[in-house]
């Protein structure tokens, strides 16, 4: 079938769609390279000198260094509770399962400010305000659901048949779970750490509430930049951002691809 | 103990340590604060009774739902347009597409912020392209007002939009629409008469997530709003960190908590919430 006019003026304005959705974003680059020292597009000269900044001001490299710490924590956690929820909630055969798992998807459902106001009310009074155990604990909720949103969709492609095998041939539980769903599963687990990572690497609006001083975050550093409006090291660190969504995008696509090539061999 | 293992599957031994953590870190706090909207800083519903005494409030409310509703509709519009031609393009075209609408769901909205202040600003790249081709005589003023908040959150939601469109319309036989036309509707016909209505749970779907987002959203607002539009979630947050009125935030979230929650529940009439959030969840 001829594709109508209507149609194709429908791709054209898609693909005006997706410019208007991606460029913008690439404004940052002009103006880190500006050489003035207030925020401005550059004319004909262009420099580093922010980029050195970024990379030698103490300030921002200890942001990079707790964003890093905490991402990584983050993702540990969430991954590990993520991933034993789903194969516990895949396991179970109860009326109560899509009950509970509409419950464990609330953290990432509720509005950001909610769930801002809900660890501010739980971190005082506990005195774990503007800290790192804090901090992971919040996004380690925030993240977790992500997790269990990957891992199900990976456990929704294996074959329940091969854990009865499993278990017919005498091995644990346990066993079961490590050497039979676990390695099948890999790819749903890994994205979901990625996805964890990230989740905490850009975190703000919780960020914003439950830190002050000591612990000062890449994104928080950033906000207090934007709101500012003067220093162009900030594009320089939404330069670097930039690459690093670009980075984990390009480790997502692999394991994506890796993921379809072993459902070949599925009967 | 071993009665018990028959009724309780061991399952749920993996569900339990996230299931705990939910509860004690966020349900109990939550439930804490639906407590405070009642009892802080006097019991009773004095907080609420702000909602239809003051001007100030009412005004926020109005302002937030206008904005979330403007926002809604275009990311609706724009992302029915980009699902629509994502579906019916070729595989490999439409990997590009996807991927190019996944890298821009992936930027960071501090980065995407930053960059629409760069670009709305008084002497911004808009701005300036405008002069030189000499459409516009003197700047538009796109920042500190709801213009460039609305530019700026359409473009965070229009993502968000699409994906429901998306696994809606991938259901769709295509052999209802080839029907259409052989028993002699035209292009735009079989459009309005066939297709729109069987995509209408995606887009009733796809517009309830983004109010919902919407809702809740806070840096765009609060850094292209320049303090003069001022939303729910940019006010809770002056209530809570600068005139400490644990009360009066506590009001708005719950309010805001029983609306996302409400809406929430009408989306899943109309679509699995599996489907939205990556599909494949329940088996």
């Amino acid at each position: 079938m001829k594709p109508g006019i209507f149609a194709r003026l429908n791709r054209m304005g898609a693909w005006m769609a997706l410019l208007f959705l991606v460029l913008p974003a690439l404004i940052a680059i002009p103006v880190s390279l500006t050489p003035k020292r207030f925020l401005s597009m550059p004319r004909g000269e262009y420099s580093l000198r922010h980029f050195e900044t970024l990379f030698t001001s103490p300030e921002w490299l200890s942001s990079f260094a707790q964003s890093g710490i905490i991402a990584a924590s983050t993702a540990v956690l969430a991954t590990t509770l993520g991933t034993l929820c789903a194969i516990g909630l895949w396991r179970v055969t109860s009326r109560y399962t899509d009950i509970v798992r509409a419950f464990l998807l609330l953290p990432l459902i509720i509005p950001q400010i909610i769930s801002a106001m809900v660890f501010y009310r739980l971190l005082v009074p506990i005195g774990l305000i503007d800290s790192y155990p804090g901090l992971i604990i919040a996004h380690t909720v925030l993240a977790t659901p992500l997790v269990l949103i990957t891992v199900s969709a990976s456990l929704a492609n294996f074959d329940p048949k091969l854990e009865q095998a499993s278990r017919n041939l005498g091995a644990s539980n346990w066993t079961t779970v490590r050497r039979v769903i676990l390695p099948s599963i890999r790819p749903g687990v890994f994205a979901g750490a990625l996805f964890a990572f990230i989740l905490s690497w850009d975190e703000i609006v919780v960020t914003l509430f439950i830190s002050k001083f000591s612990v000062y975050t890449l994104p928080r550093r950033m906000w207090n930049g934007i709101r500012e409006n003067t220093d162009p090291t900030v594009a320089a660190a939404a330069v670097v951002l930039i690459a690093v969504t670009l980075l984990a995008f390009v480790i997502y696509a692999l394991v994506l691809r890796h993921r379809t090539q072993p459902g070949a061999s599925e009967g | 103990m071993q009665a018990l293992r028959k009724h309780i599957s061991p399952g749920w031994l993996l569900v339990a340590p996230f299931f705990l953590v939910v509860v004690v870190f966020y349900l109990g706090p939550l439930l804490n604060i639906l407590w405070l909207s009642v009892t802080d800083p006097e019991p009773g519903f004095g907080n609420y009774s702000a909602l239809v005494t003051s001007d100030a409030m009412a005004r926020i409310l109005w302002t937030t739902f206008r904005t979330c509703l403007i926002t809604t509709v275009f990311s609706v519009a724009i992302g029915y347009c980009l699902a629509y031609a994502m579906v019916h393009a070729h595989q490999k075209k439409q990997n590009i597409m996807l991927t190019l609408l996944l890298i821009s769901f992936w930027i960071s909205v501090l980065v995407r912020t930053f960059a629409w202040l760069m670009l709305l600003g008084h002497n911004g790249l808009v701005n300036n392209a405008f002069e030189t081709i000499g459409l516009i005589d003197r700047p538009i003023r796109f920042m500190r007002n709801e213009l460039g908040v609305l530019i700026g959150m359409i473009h965070y939601m229009v993502p968000y939009a699409v994906l429901p469109l998306m696994a809606n319309m991938q259901t769709l036989d295509p052999r209802v629409m080839a029907a259409s036309r052989n028993l002699g509707a035209n292009g735009v016909q079989t459009f309005r008469r066939i297709y729109l209505p069987l995509t209408l749970p995606g887009i009733v779907a796809s517009s309830l997530l983004v109010f919902i987002l919407s809702l809740g959203f806070y840096v765009t607002p609060a850094i292209l709003g320049g303090g003069k539009v001022l939303m729910v979630a940019e006010y809770i947050s002056v209530q809570l960190l600068v005139t400490l009125k644990w009360g009066t935030a506590a009001m708005l979230g719950t309010l805001m908590l029983i609306g996302v929650l409400a809406l929430l529940w009408i989306m899943t009439r109309f679509m699995q919430l599996s489907a939205v959030f990556g599909g494949g969840a329940t088996r």
